[in-house]
């Protein structure tokens, strides 16, 4: 079965909902965010720092083959209810992203299948386009391709 | 990529919206353009030179008149734009599944 994830940006707003169900039960869904050991590997970044519960903090980095770091990222967790709800922040450091702020809700669709809805809210329409546009960015594409070279290195 | 930059900026105003929405329904001339806006006449054609320059409006000469076009390829590409966002949302989401399928459910 082929489960796409989706998006939904509508005109004129200032947050995105990305949907994807997974073959999963929600209890494994949730699991993949809360290990760092498993974040590390699907978000393809190390995980420095993860605190799972209501004024925990996180932070992301990724460094390149040099050592140089190439991408740092950090939040700060306002929700944590297990197998249901985070609610957090995310900044990506140094970049003209602004800070977001993001809605993750867990659901069971059957023993074995479940459901992720995560929203996210820019500080404005014109911050929400800019990250629409990020993959498109040559920068970002190299070091989105040396992640996945990382990444397949570790397999 | 600065051409990119452009149509984004260009679907960004919602004046700049509204002329593609007049002029996708039928091509139109400046004036008749501006005679759907409140927004003084300059201020209109230079929404129109700059949808004009990122392709979104296309201009043809009718004897002494200039109609505008609309350009259903670019905007295609416009609407395209969220594509590579989902498809790395999408990777990175394969991976976990099959990442987590390797662990079993404690239920």
């Amino acid at each position: 079965m082929e489960r796409k994830t989706k998006i939904n940006a509508e005109d004129g707003r200032q947050d995105l909902v990305i949907t994807r169900e997974f073959d999963l039960p929600v209890d494994l869904l949730f699991r993949a965010y809360t290990e760092p050991e498993i974040v590390e590997q699907w978000m393809g970044t190390k995980v420095l720092k993860l605190e799972n519960q209501q004024h925990g903090g996180y932070q992301f980095e990724t460094s390149n083959a040099e050592g140089t770091v190439v991408f740092r990222a950090n939040g700060c967790i306002h929700e944590f209810v297990p197998e249901k709800r985070i609610t957090r922040t995310f900044e990506m450091e140094n970049a003209p992203l602004g800070i977001q702020l993001e809605f993750l809700e867990f659901e069971p669709l059957s023993e074995d299948t479940s459901r992720l809805i995560m929203q996210v809210v820019y500080r404005s329409e014109k911050h929400r386009a800019e990250q629409l546009k990020l993959p498109f960015s040559y920068g970002v594409n190299m070091a989105h391709d040396r992640l996945e070279q990382i990444v397949s290195k570790l397999k | 990529m600065n051409l990119r930059r452009d149509v984004f900026q260009a679907i960004a105003d919602p004046t700049r919206r509204a002329i593609l929405l007049l002029v996708a329904a039928q091509s139109m001339t400046a004036g008749a353009i501006a005679a759907n806006f409140d927004t003084a006449r300059p201020t209109v054609s230079k929404h129109l030179q700059i949808l004009t320059e990122c392709e979104l409006l296309q201009q043809e000469q009718q004897g002494r008149e200039i109609y505008y076009h609309f350009n259903p390829k670019k905007m295609k590409e416009v609407a395209d734009f969220i594509e590579p966002f989902r498809k790395m949302w999408d990777d990175r989401f394969n991976k976990l599944e099959a990442i987590m399928k390797k662990y079993k459910s404690k239920k």
